[in-house]
């Protein structure tokens, strides 16, 4: 059972280099299980406004090093739970990017860009392919490894472990 | 083909010989999680289906992050993880035990060789004690509880070689925010390190602990020490890299003239020497953390106040990193000395290091920490400012209340 969409259409949201989970989500709005309340402070640290702005669907852009700092899964959740449908940068700390996986959410690698705030994207997530729509340009992501597409495809580590009870490769 | 030292702990857990790049799947010797990410884990572990963890000795829950709970919320969240740890017969450690890092090694849930996961970025910790450790989210660690297993990829190793001696009054922290800022916070993402030379050889285990656990500032899967010169209170085998290893890249540094670092917000990164910071006037001074909050950490701040009182502009917070840290830092007085120079103790734990409790600096302030990261709002405050630097520094700045150079202090 996918429960994730392999195109995406929307709008780019487009931030700098080294986001911090500290800046993605603060530390001390992480101990919950209530998902719901991390979207309220999400990125607010870099963009107090972001939480009004973003829409259901859209798309974060990064820099480099994406989601470096803690282990916290809060972070990939806060930006789920806000609405953001996949994630795209130039490179991600790894942690973040194991996370983001685990828990459903597609991330895109895909070296240096030039994706302007507010493009329109469109995005093939089987062929990992990026379409700058606004300035007409193409990128490539790197690819997965194919026990992150699976876990991907799954729509993440639980329902991916559920179904198979362990890892296979 | 030579292998490094992750390359041969993997291949001892997997059963043959990897090397850099392979994916494979991993028995694992032990995993744990805070209480920042215990919750979600024993949550994704009832959703993933699990019933019993793969073995509750090789298991442990620690509250560290929020302890004692400052709020009812947290308070639910530490008794889902008491009643889950009781259910399945594994540890947890207490409220006031200590820091997950710190309380994993004293109890020796980590062996060199060992393959450690721990929901915690600053897992890598335990390369100190020569085993291949990474941080993983809670999802993932849910994972490696129900099934005793990860997957990896066998990561890529990058070497980075100090020769010549420290000098006196320069220490591990400094020597660590100095190799941070040469290879950047992204310089070794999905890469392990191994530290090696002169300049490690004569580290403690505490002071190889803290080595180790800044290679996270590097984006690092794992950071290991080599093993030359590592003692402990137990036989073990170490494991050496072979001489025909392969490293992705080498630094080789002589830091026998490295004067005291800090590095300056924002970013771990920012590192300086110390001269450049030297009027910098703080209002915050804390000493603790899974970076520096062990005994030779307090020992060395007691020495530079002893009989002294810290400067009236000043506060200055002590956090052990865990209950053993305290009585020993307790019978062999550096604590009374501490607290006489005027610093207040709080439960051992992570304390301010990640503003969710105790400690939140005000707008507009100054910090001076010996903790691992200095992030905008890390500490609970975007509008503060942290600055961070080895516990000697921490504490001659505190007496002085401005950054402060503290060799004349020690030598
Ligand atoms: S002391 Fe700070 S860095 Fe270490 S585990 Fe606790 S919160 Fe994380």
């Amino acid at each position: 059972m996918s429960t994730i969409k392999t195109t995406i259409e929307a709008k780019a949201h487009v931030y700098g280099n080294h986001i911090d989970t500290d800046r993605i989500i603060p530390g001390k709005y992480t101990k919950t299980l209530d998902l719901s309340t991390l979207a309220n402070h999400v990125l607010e640290d870099l963009d107090p406004n972001f939480n009004k702005i973003v829409q259901s669907g859209d798309i974060l852009v990064a820099g480099i090093n994406f989601g470096c700092g803690s282990s916290r899964e809060q972070a990939p959740l806060a930006l789920k739970q806000s609405g953001i449908s996949v994630v795209i940068a130039e490179d991600f700390a790894r942690i973040f990017f194991r996370n983001a996986i685990n828990i459903g959410l597609p991330v895109l690698e895909i070296g240096k860009h030039d994706i302007q705030k507010g493009a329109k994207l469109s995005i093939d997530l089987k062929q990992g392919i990026v379409n700058d729509i606004t300035a007409n340009k193409s990128y490539k992501a790197t690819k997965l490894p194919d026990i992150m597409i699976d876990i991907l495809s799954e729509g993440g580590l639980v329902n991916y472990l559920n179904k198979n009870g362990n890892y296979t490769l | 083909m030579g292998q490094t030292i992750s390359e041969k702990i993997i291949s001892n857990h997997v059963g043959h010989k990897v090397y850099a790049g392979e994916l494979v799947i991993s028995d694992v010797d032990g995993a744990m999680a805070s209480d920042t990410t215990g919750p979600l884990t024993i949550k994704a572990f009832k959703e993933m289906g699990g019933k019993k963890v793969f073995n509750p000795d090789k298991c442990a829950l620690i509250i560290d992050h929020a302890a004692p709970s400052p709020n009812e919320r947290i308070a639910n969240l530490h008794k889902m993880m008491r009643d889950f740890a009781k259910e399945q017969g594994m540890r947890l450690f207490e409220i006031g035990e200590g820091i997950c890092h710190q309380v994993m090694v004293e109890n020796q849930y980590v062996k060199p060789g060992d393959i450690f996961i721990g929901a915690d970025s600053h897992t890598p910790t335990y390369g100190a004690l020569n085993a291949f450790a990474c941080g993983v989210g809670s999802t993932d660690l849910a994972a490696v509880m129900m099934t005793g297993k990860i997957w990896l990829k066998v990561p890529q190793t990058i070497k980075i070689h100090c020769s010549g001696k420290l000098q006196d009054g320069v220490t591990a922290k400094d020597l660590i925010l100095f190799l941070v800022g040469k290879v950047t916070v992204s310089g070794a993402t999905y890469q392990a390190i191994e530290f090696c030379g002169e300049a490690f050889e004569g580290l403690s285990l505490a002071s190889r602990m803290t080595i180790a656990n800044m290679s996270s500032e590097m984006g690092a899967k794992t950071g290991i020490v080599h093993p030359a010169g590592l003692k402990l209170d137990y036989d073990f085998e170490a494991i050496t890299p072979d001489a025909d290893a392969k490293y992705i890249k080498t630094f080789d540094f002589d830091v026998s003239d490295l004067e005291p670092q800090v590095s300056a917000p924002e970013s771990p990164d920012n590192v300086h020497n110390i001269s450049n910071y030297e009027d910098t006037k703080i209002n915050y001074a804390f000493i603790g953390t899974c970076c520096n909050g062990r005994l030779e950490d307090l020992d060395i701040a007691a020495k530079i106040l002893k009989g002294k009182k810290i400067h009236p502009d000043v506060r200055m917070v002590i956090a052990p990193a865990s209950q053993s840290v305290l009585l020993d830092a307790m019978s062999n007085g550096s604590m009374q000395t501490l607290i006489e120079a005027g610093a207040s103790l709080i439960t051992s734990g992570c304390g301010p290091c990640v503003g969710t409790h105790q400690g939140v600096p005000a707008d507009g302030e100054v910090v001076i920490s010996a903790a691992n990261r200095n992030f905008r709002g890390r500490m609970g405050n975007p509008n503060s400012n942290i600055y961070l630097g080895a516990p000697a520094t921490v504490a001659a700045s505190a007496l002085e209340g401005k950054i402060t150079n503290p060799k004349k202090y020690l030598i």
